[in-house]
């Protein structure tokens, strides 16, 4: 306990507690309940970023959290702030990113009685957040908030939100930080069970044909290191899921690629005749497994996972294993110990993977016109694979993923559970700002880019050099792409018969635009972006409109059964 | 299957809605319901009747939880432990006059009470196991139920047995 406790409104107490948990920005939009909060910023050496709409605000907090590994805050006012927060709530909640959000709400004495720009947002918010509070007086509202940091960020990390009624924040007290947190009802447990390891690596030593199946939870616990400790120390392939991309190194030729229904050949053949799956932080999740009683069907599973919800959910797991990726992945090396596996082992699993990977999934074919997948490689090169990228949603975030290879952890940020268009912008400005001189590239979709795109104004204001690379197919590329495949081609409302000139567009919000309709225009405009370092980039991309995602597993089928192109 | 869940919980606002929420929103039922506040009146103890296969069942006892205002779940039929159940039920039945010595005898036999008289009415008291408010209702919807109220189930585990 702080000795000399001082007063403070709580306007000023929160700004205190953001201080104590380290947090160097926040990303809000003010509004009438929270103008005390505001009123204290004034004076704050807190990094203030002003968006141009709440869902914007906690997309940038939730892309800081991504590529940090820090808790993003936000903070907004009452009503239809807060309310403008529950997409990204809901996306955060999803993917497992740690945020806490700040609403303002009306004073107590008003709660409940329809007051202007009240909403019950605890209530509203309550299936999308790990957990919320109503703060109800200032007395608990440091507790509250070491509570929300240390909720958002420990066990199966989440979106955490704060209510702060008018008066609260208004309302004078004693500060006093809480040094430790012990909540009783909230446990989590990191260390995983002694015994369930030991069987686990009794059962890669017996296995043939094992595969790592790793995902988002390797790259929220820091894991990346000892996954691939353990990739080499067994020698089995590694295939990650969406949000698992790059906490295993995609160049290496252990990588199988992404799973799942726009994943590689390779290594869903590889799933599909595997004796052995090891699921790392991921939950099995029906765009990577496809039909439930085909997945996998002769394997013997592994569950290793932080949430004992995942486990056992979809799939029948054999030896469960709860606790931190990082931890037990650790031990399991450490339970090996000599035992390691020889390269020459594995042989026939490798040789018979190698064999899959001869069907070139990934593939495409070149013409005058330009092809999305082609402009998504050249960034690649371009970039040397170095560049942190966001994505949309749909056709445009499948490419990335697909042609866009990962190194490393914590560089690809996409909307993998909830699918939120309109996450990418807003996410790459807050990965922008947490890295100011990485390169940071949203790769977009014409459709999803108009979704939030009143934020090229916040970072015209900052001088964020945020490059949008829109692969523009004059439609829903994803939603065309099934109702040509599933729809017998009745493109119902799919397809856009205009759009504005995303040039002149970014030229009058005070960015650069930049357009590409010919191959040959692809690398100079890419290089064009790359040079500007003092204001966000569009470039506009025309791609074919036809071209379609492949390879595919259509919804629900094994996902042995891909349509190749 | 039926469970019987007893779920002790952070006595704060909102715990009863998030519970409600986890079943709604993951389509889980609740069959009965009955909280109140524990000795310790920073606790709530919550008792919970639903029905779902043992996949269910899990997720049920797993999603519980991880909610945080959730301090302890126990599965009183995964459990394997003996543990009693009690509902309540008020009960008002029509009397008159030819009825007036069959219902005294039932609730005789049930050992329930009469807690408000009229001169068309008698409301009954009854607590016990469901099976036994079954049966009760079964004898007494011949003579006319004008109405019924039931609580939830209450469920408490049994000590164990003094080994003679």
């Amino acid at each position: 306990m702080t000795k000399n406790p001082t007063k403070l409104k709580g306007a000023q107490i929160l700004l205190e507690c953001l201080h104590r948990e380290k947090v160097k920005v926040i990303f809000g939009y003010p509004g009438g309940s929270v103008l005390d909060v505001y009123n204290a910023l004034y004076e704050s050496s807190l990094q203030h970023i002003l968006v141009r709409h709440e869902q914007a605000a906690v997309h940038a907090a939730d892309g800081y959290a991504r590529v940090t590994g820090d808790v993003g805050v936000c903070l907004v006012t009452s009503g239809p702030g807060a309310t403008n927060t529950v997409t990204g709530l809901a996306t955060a909640y999803m993917d497992s990113i740690p945020i806490v959000v700040f609403t303002g709400q009306v004073p107590t004495m008003l709660i409940g009685n329809d007051a202007f720009q009240e909403a019950d947002i605890v209530g509203i918010s309550r299936p999308c957040t790990k957990h919320n509070y109503l703060v109800k007086s200032v007395a608990e509202l440091p507790r509250i908030i070491k509570e929300a940091f240390y909720i958002a960020r420990s066990g199966r990390p989440g979106p955490v939100l704060v209510d702060l009624p008018k008066d609260i924040i208004g309302a004078e007290i004693d500060f006093v930080y809480p040094e430790k947190i012990d909540m009783r009802s909230y446990r989590p447990t990191y260390k995983g069970n002694r015994r369930q390891i030991v069987r686990a690596v009794e059962e890669i030593a017996k296995s043939k044909k094992p595969v790592i199946y790793a995902g988002g939870g390797v790259v929220l616990s820091n894991a990346s290191h000892e996954l691939t400790s353990c990739a080499r120390h067994f020698q089995i392939p590694v295939t990650t899921t969406l949000m698992g991309m790059g906490c295993y190194p995609g160049t290496d030729p252990q990588s199988l690629g992404m799973l799942g229904m726009h994943g590689t050949y390779r290594a869903n053949m590889a799933v599909s005749n595997c004796d052995l799956l090891i699921a790392v932080g991921a939950r099995f999740d029906d765009r990577v497994t496809g039909d439930l009683n085909s997945f996998a069907a002769g394997a013997t599973v592994i569950h290793i996972d932080i949430d004992p919800t995942s486990i056992s959910k979809n799939i029948k797991v054999t030896i469960p294993i709860v606790g931190d990726c990082r931890e037990i992945l650790k031990e399991m090396i450490e339970v090996a110990g000599e035992k390691q596996v020889k390269k020459a082992d594995r042989k026939a699993w490798f040789d018979e993977i190698a064999g899959w990977k001869t069907k070139h999934s990934m593939e495409y074919h070149m013409e005058d016109i330009i092809k999305p997948q082609y402009v998504v490689e050249k960034l690649y090169e371009l970039t040397k694979g170095k560049a942190i990228i966001t994505t949309e949603v749909g056709q445009n975030q499948m490419w990335a993923a697909q042609y866009y290879i990962f190194d490393e952890p914590r560089k690809f940020l996409t909307s993998g559970g909830l699918g939120t268009m309109g996450y990418g912008f807003p996410a790459a400005i807050g990965a922008q700002v947490a890295n100011p001189k990485a390169t940071v590239i949203d790769i977009a979709g014409d459709g999803s880019i108009q979704m939030n795109i009143q934020e090229l104004a916040t970072a015209v204001q900052y001088g964020l050099p945020v490059k949008i690379a829109i692969l523009n197919n004059m439609c829903l590329g994803m939603v065309r792409q099934w109702q040509q495949l599933f729809y017998k081609k009745r493109y119902a409302h799919s397809t856009f018969a205009r759009h504005p000139d995303f040039v002149k567009l970014a030229e009058a919000y005070g960015a650069v635009g930049l357009r590409a309709e010919k191959p040959g225009e692809v690398e100079s405009v890419i290089k064009k972006a790359l040079a500007v370092k003092d204001r966000p980039v569009i470039m506009d991309f025309v791609v074919d409109p036809e071209e379609c995602v492949y390879p595919m597993v259509p919804a629900g089928a094994p996902i042995s059964n891909m349509i190749l192109l | 299957m039926r469970h019987t869940i007893s779920v002790l919980v952070d006595n704060r606002p909102g715990v009863l809605s998030r519970i409600a929420g986890l079943f709604s929103g993951r389509g889980f039922n609740i069959e009965s319901l009955s909280v109140n506040e524990t000795l310790d009146p920073t606790m709530s103890q919550m008792t919970i009747v639903t029905r779902g296969d043992d996949r269910i069942l899990e997720q049920i006892n797993k999603q519980l939880n991880k909610l945080i205002d959730i301090i302890k779940v126990v599965d009183y039929e995964s459990s394997g432990s003996d543990f009693i159940e009690r509902e309540l039920a008020l009960i008002k039945v029509n009397v008159d006059e030819h009825k007036r010595s069959e219902i005294l005898s039932i609730i005789d036999i049930f050992r329930c009470k009469v807690v408000d008289v009229s001169r068309t009415h008698y409301t009954v008291e009854v607590t016990g196991d469901e099976n036994k408010i079954k049966a009760i209702l079964d004898l007494f919807r011949p003579l006319g139920i004008k109405e019924i109220v039931r609580s939830g189930k209450a469920a408490m585990l049994r000590e164990h047995k003094i080994k003679g």
